[in-house]
């Protein structure tokens, strides 16, 4: 199974032509993913990888079945590509681009809401459905098949537990990044609930950072969870960050610390990792494998 | 960017919200001529970006243009919380016959803005009980309707029908305006008064999305970073001092954070948050290695798990300052995997550098060399 995505997706690539997409078009399709269109406004025509680019993604759509989009275009043209793919039909919008302006992101979130889609990011890594599709840049020979399902909201840490993960053999069913910004498409609560249904997944790996209250929220739905869930919050050693006003503070009322998502989570029965690599360990004993 | 209370105010009033008569100006002359334009009491307050001003002395409450003057010359040549204090505003002094608070911030968690209120505003609305404090989310599909103005005010328990339950409708909406036509991710009035038959926005809090400063052309600059940091997002990297002795850089802010931790937790401590992720190339990673050098620490680790970050980039950025430098002052540990990872670590062994493959290697051998 897997979730959101696998190897029957159809995948297209918002600006293609530019350095990073056509670099990491290169590296989705070496890992399996399968790309049938490109993107660009006024290149429509050429071949990037041998993946013909159309200029809208309406025409897209006239050619191609295309059930995902990944978006690699500027901070300033983000929220017109992520919009456009919406409005066409597209069901998983996945935008790598980071810096896009926070009032875009809101706009581009209640859009995706109104069509029934899902967005990962801005600032994502990606998602990765282990030996299946790949739609983003992780780096690919630490992604390979099995049974652990991971979200994250950090890339780099996530490659970093995956890669861990991996290992010692420990593979996964789909890998989530749901993006670093402060409004993105998807909550942790929304990945668990996927996960629990998902029959490949059998153990879950929550990566979350300080600040904000997702982890607190996640917490709740962790309780009703049959699957376990381990956990590593990062920024144990941060000191305290600046804020907003008064505004910020006033939003959070205490959440967001280290302390606060660890009691949190460990009174929802996850399991919370110390460390980054303490977590393929805690992985095999939720799962029972010596 | 966090914008001056003064520059906060000429938004205000660009937008038709009310604020005291007033001016910025930067020495004692311009201070009395304001005074006397104003024509009675007046305040002069200290234009820095931080709290706590009226508790250091930067605000004062002159009577006449020749008081404003020597206020102004006070002022002016105070240091506040490390900040010199280079304009102040001189401004009416209110009648102030109640304080309220209001402010439309960013609701990551919700995924919307948010408007958060109070009828009992001022130093002091930290620590108000939660039911004086009214949040409601605003619709990005609907924005501020007067509908959802009107019901904050009346949750607030000031009567629609009173001249400044009207006004603070209003208020309300303009707000949200600034937010959305300037992409401020933070507008607060702390307080907004009650002067007599008026309602006036007392002091304001704006920053701007940082993202969105490529479509602000028209807002002037303020730079509100210190040197280091300022050296750093001039590069596009996100950093942050701190006390320890042990120099990081990292790519990805999560990856950052860890790395930190893991410094922590075997008993090291970290001179600095250095995220230097999202493809960042070879030019600027070299100048961010001589940022962090520049710190004077006793030891380098560098974290790198590349996506878009490439090994290769990294590797000969280290080779490139290794070389301008004549090698490293002080120890220094390379983690590298991930994309061109192999052509990344030929580069490193070329100048006598063998990478490490995981993070808590590399961490307990940095802590190891420094002792």
């Amino acid at each position: 199974m897997a979730i959101i995505i696998d190897e029957n997706t159809n995948v297209l690539v918002m600006g293609i032509t530019g350095r990073q997409a056509s670099f990491h078009t290169k590296q989705m399709l070496a890992y399996g993913t399968k790309i049938v269109a490109g993107c660009t406004p006024g290149k429509g025509g050429v071949e990037v990888e041998g993946i013909p680019v159309y200029n809208t993604v309406r025409e897209a759509c006239e050619k191609h079945r295309i059930d995902a989009s990944v978006i690699f275009v500027p901070a300033p043209a983000t929220k017109d590509a992520a919009l456009e793919n919406l409005e066409a039909g597209v069901k998983v919008v996945v935008i790598v681009t980071e810096g896009v302006p926070v009032y875009d992101e809101i706009e581009i979130v209640a859009y995706a809401k109104s069509k029934g889609a899902y967005v990962l990011g801005p600032n994502t890594f990606g998602i990765v459905s282990g030996g299946k599709c790949k739609m983003g840049i992780p780096p690919n020979q630490y992604f390979i098949k099995g049974e652990v399902g991971v979200v994250a909201r950090s890339g780099t840490l996530t490659y970093e537990i995956v890669g861990n993960l991996t290992a010692n053999g420990l593979g996964q069913s789909t890998v989530v990044g749901m993006g670093g910004d402060r409004a993105v498409g998807l909550t942790f609560i929304d990945v668990l609930k996927l996960f629990e249904k998902d029959d490949q997944t059998k153990a879950v790996v929550m990566i979350g950072e300080i600040g904000g209250n997702n982890e607190e929220i996640a917490a709740e739905y962790i309780k009703e969870m049959t699957k376990p869930v381990i956990a590593f919050i990062a920024g144990k050693s941060a000191p305290p960050g600046k804020r907003m006003g008064h505004a910020g503070a006033i939003i959070e009322r205490g959440k967001g610390t280290y302390q606060g998502k660890v009691e949190a989570l460990t009174a929802a029965g996850a399991k919370v990792a110390p460390l980054t690599f303490d977590v393929p360990q805690l992985v095999k004993e939720a799962l029972g494998i010596k | 960017m966090k914008m001056f209370e003064y520059m906060g105010k000429e938004l205000f009033a660009k937008f038709g919200l009310p604020v005291p008569k007033g001016r910025m100006v930067t020495n004692p002359e311009d201070a009395e001529k304001v005074a006397a334009e104003i024509g009675g009491p007046c305040v002069v307050k200290s234009q820095v970006l931080s709290g706590k001003r009226g508790k250091a002395g930067g605000i004062k409450f002159p009577n006449t243009p020749e008081e404003a003057k020597k206020a102004a010359e006070e002022v002016l040549s105070m240091t506040i919380q490390g900040l010199p204090v280079e304009c102040v505003l001189v401004e009416e002094k209110l009648q102030i016959d109640k304080e309220l608070y209001l402010s439309i911030t960013v609701d990551g968690s919700a995924k919307q803005a948010v408007m958060i209120a109070s009828a009992y505003g001022g130093m002091d609305i930290e620590d108000q009980p939660e039911e004086y404090i009214i949040k409601r989310h605003i619709d990005p599909n609907l924005g501020l309707q007067p509908f959802v103005a009107r019901d904050v005010v009346r949750k607030m328990g000031i009567p629609l029908n009173s001249p400044q339950g009207k006004e603070i409708v209003k208020i309300m909406q303009l707000l949200y305006k600034i937010c959305i036509e300037k992409d401020a991710e933070l507008v607060e009035i702390n307080p907004l008064v009650y002067s007599g038959d008026r309602v006036i926005a007392a002091d304001s809090k704006v920053t701007i999305d940082d993202d969105a400063m490529f479509r602000m052309k028209d807002l002037p600059f303020v730079d509100d970073k210190s040197p280091a940091e300022r050296a750093a997002a001039d590069l596009g990297l996100s950093f942050v001092e701190l006390e320890g002795d042990i120099a990081v850089m990292a790519n990805g802010a999560g990856i950052t954070m860890g790395t930190l931790d893991t410094l922590q937790a075997f008993g090291g401590t970290p001179r600095n948050f250095l995220d230097c992720g999202g493809g960042t190339g070879r030019e600027a990673t070299a100048k961010a290695l001589e940022i962090l050098l520049g710190l004077k620490p006793k030891g380098l680790f560098i974290n790198i798990f590349g996506g878009i970050t490439r090994c290769d980039d990294v590797a000969n950025a280290f080779k490139d300052v290794y070389e301008a430098r004549g090698g490293y002052p002080v120890p220094v540990v390379i983690r590298l995997v991930g994309t061109n990872q192999e052509a990344g670590r030929e580069i490193l062994k070329s100048i006598g550098i063998e990478a490490f493959d995981f993070m808590e290697d590399g961490a307990r051998r940095i802590i190891e060399l420094i002792k």
